[in-house]
């Protein structure tokens, strides 16, 4: 008889028992269900789902505003972590869990704030509208909304690797002739872009598929300003699951190649440093 | 004089972790910080490099004041405790840093670079990341990238704390070759006193930010200037004895001390070192206390001696010659009589040794 290599901590079957039963429920099962309604679209008729003029203008759209919105993230969040890391300043862990509160509230209730900001009547529109700035029932507004939700993702990932400099790499960047600029560049920088990436996917991930506050904010105008999962719930209000399953499940394709190509453009940064 | 500090202070709030340094270092030595953490050791080795700024007084590089230059302008070699290395960068680039920074051609980096890492024996490791490298080879690689820059002083922060025992060992030794070698102005912080004393040309000992010696490794094994250079050399018995009557005793034992000659006796402290004590079966004239044998072993040429006295009950140790302690044939629960070569007398009045015979 083989001998079973006895585990120090025990559990070991229970544990993965339970992950991949967590997996298989809350994950997987919906994913199929998703698939085995589409399924039962013959390919003329999924073709036809998925390839209208509106479908791609939303699918467009939707990639769009995502992009847009995870490169401000990106850029916002990773100032926003370095200088809750670096600079002491009064209200410092105030400002620093004012940062998870996207993730708390309701986006519902972010895009009905949004909205009410950003009209011509309200308080930041009276003075925005007229310079032509209009952050409500516009592109501009969704783009607004998506920072919103998808900033603490990437402050959240690049502050522990920030906490992890102890100051003596730059230390030492100085004391060999570099300057600041230098010793962002070729010393800092390059340790941050992993985290940066990661920060980058969540925040992308969670844009394009968020719904709640775009549908306030949004003018949801067919060709204009309709993003994807506005589009589903709409063919659902048709009362058309197979065709919003179709567009659901391109959604799903194109948001697990955007994973895939992110992953391995952080695997070849990584390998590839300098 | 390669480095010159004049009259440095520096605080920290209230707390004082330099005061009033002055100190010479002479182009071309292997200069050793010693102290206890908090002496303010690594501030004094960081304010040379300009990491830190004084509060007061000068730092000179080659009769140059240099105490408002930035470290980046100094040119200095630095080579941290914990490495500090670049970790996304491999050890080429690492090393190559200071050369990309200030624009040098490609293939003159090149050269340097691989001359650099034949020094510190890792040439063939140039591809590795720090990651996949051993703490020894890491601390290599921060030497080398210190030295691509041509430095005109090389500091160095505990530059062996982190590593195992025997590491830390061929290291030692390994830097006093290549000292010997580049011959670049050197200092180095420790608190291990053994590696001060088997490396450096010159020993500065500290103390509460201040200097309490300074001199070779032998001026200070042979002349501690200090009680606490004493104490942190280690290795002394401590006697706590009286003085009186130009004389300092501890039990039977008693040594002229002419510098206290009222009645009223006073406390003080008498230093003995191991090496510093003949031992006899009877009394042969001499001042001398009895005691008793606990332990006794030979290591190689000498014979490591445990005794208790019989009068004061303080444990001590000698070391005696193997042919004595032949001769002597010593074995635990011997009693014997101890005298004292060379004694040092510390009062508490002055923290300077006031006698010694």
């Amino acid at each position: 008889m083989a001998r079973v290599p006895r585990r120090i901590l025990p559990g070991f079957r229970l544990t993965l028992g339970f992950t991949l039963s967590y997996l298989g429920v809350m994950v997987l099962i919906p994913l199929v269900a998703c698939l085995v309604r589409v399924s039962s679209l013959t390919w003329p008729q999924f073709w036809g789902a998925v390839w209208t003029p509106r479908v791609r203008a939303a699918f467009l759209f939707s990639f769009e505003v995502s992009l847009s919105a995870a490169v401000i993230s990106v850029l916002l969040g990773t100032l926003i972590a370095w200088v809750l890391v670096r600079y002491d300043f009064p209200f410092r862990r105030f400002f620093d869990s004012m940062v998870d509160l996207p993730f708390a509230l309701p986006t519902a209730v972010a895009g009905l704030v949004y909205s009410s900001l950003y009209v011509e009547s309200g308080w930041l529109g009276r003075f925005l509208v007229p310079l032509g700035i209009n952050g409500a029932y516009s592109p501009l507004a969704v783009v607004l909304v998506l920072v919103f939700v998808g900033m603490p993702f990437v402050v959240r990932t690049v502050q522990p690797v920030l906490e992890t400099f102890d100051g003596e790499m730059e230390e030492a960047a100085h004391l060999l002739g570099a300057n600041r600029w230098q010793t962002f560049w070729r010393v800092l920088f390059p340790n941050m872009i992993p985290a940066a990436i990661a920060g980058f996917t969540l925040a992308f991930a969670r844009a394009l598929g968020e719904y709640g506050s775009v549908v306030f904010v949004s003018s949801n105008m067919p060709f204009k300003t309709e993003i994807a999962p506005v589009l589903i719930v709409s063919r659902l209000e048709e009362y058309a699951y197979p065709e919003a399953s179709a567009i659901a499940a391109v959604l799903l394709g194109c948001s697990f190649a955007t994973l895939v190509l992110i992953n391995a453009l952080d695997r070849w940064v990584r390998q590839n440093g300098t | 004089m390669s480095i010159a500090l004049r009259n440095l202070g520096k605080r920290f709030g209230n707390f004082v972790a330099l005061d009033n340094i002055n100190l010479e270092i002479p182009t071309g030595e292997l200069v050793a910080l010693l102290g206890p953490s908090g002496s303010g050791k690594t501030t004094l080795l960081r304010i040379i490099s300009g990491l830190e700024t004084p509060d007061e007084g000068d730092v000179l590089y080659f009769g140059e004041d240099v105490t408002d230059q930035s470290a980046r302008a100094r040119n200095v070699g630095f080579v941290f405790q914990h490495y500090a290395l670049f970790r996304h960068m491999t050890v080429f680039e690492n090393v190559a840093f200071g050369l990309r920074v200030r624009r040098r051609k490609k293939d003159e980096i090149k050269k340097k670079v691989l001359e650099l890492l034949k020094l510190v024996r890792l040439d063939s490791l140039e591809g590795r990341l720090p990651a996949q490298l051993s703490g020894g080879q890491r601390q290599r690689v921060a030497l080398a990238r210190a030295l691509a820059i041509e430095p005109k002083v090389l500091l160095l922060d505990e530059p062996f704390g982190a590593l195992d025992a025997k590491v830390r060992q061929e290291l030692r030794q390994w830097l006093r070759r290549l000292h010997d070698e580049i011959h670049v102005t050197s200092v180095f912080v420790t608190h291990d006193q053994e590696e001060a004393f088997e490396v450096a040309d010159r020993i500065v000992v500290m103390n509460q930010g201040k200097v309490e010696q300074i001199g070779s490794p032998q001026e200070i094994f042979e002349k501690p200037a200090s009680q606490f250079v004493f104490d942190f050399l280690g290795n002394v018995n401590v006697f706590e004895g009286h003085i009186s009557r130009g004389q300092a005793s501890v039990g039977s034992f008693s040594v002229d001390y002419p510098h206290y000659t009222e009645d009223q006796t006073r406390p003080a402290m008498l230093y003995v070192r191991p090496h510093e004590f003949d031992i006899d079966k009877s009394s042969n004239g001499t001042s001398s206390f009895r005691a008793v044998v606990v332990r006794a072993h030979p290591v190689g040429s000498l014979a490591r001696v445990r005794l208790v006295s019989l009068d004061f009950e303080t444990p001590f140790d000698a070391e005696i010659h193997i042919e004595r302690f032949m001769e002597l044939s010593l074995k635990a629960g011997d009693t014997v009589y101890v005298a004292p070569k060379r004694v040092r007398v510390f009062t508490a009045e002055s923290n300077v040794p006031d006698y010694s015979i």
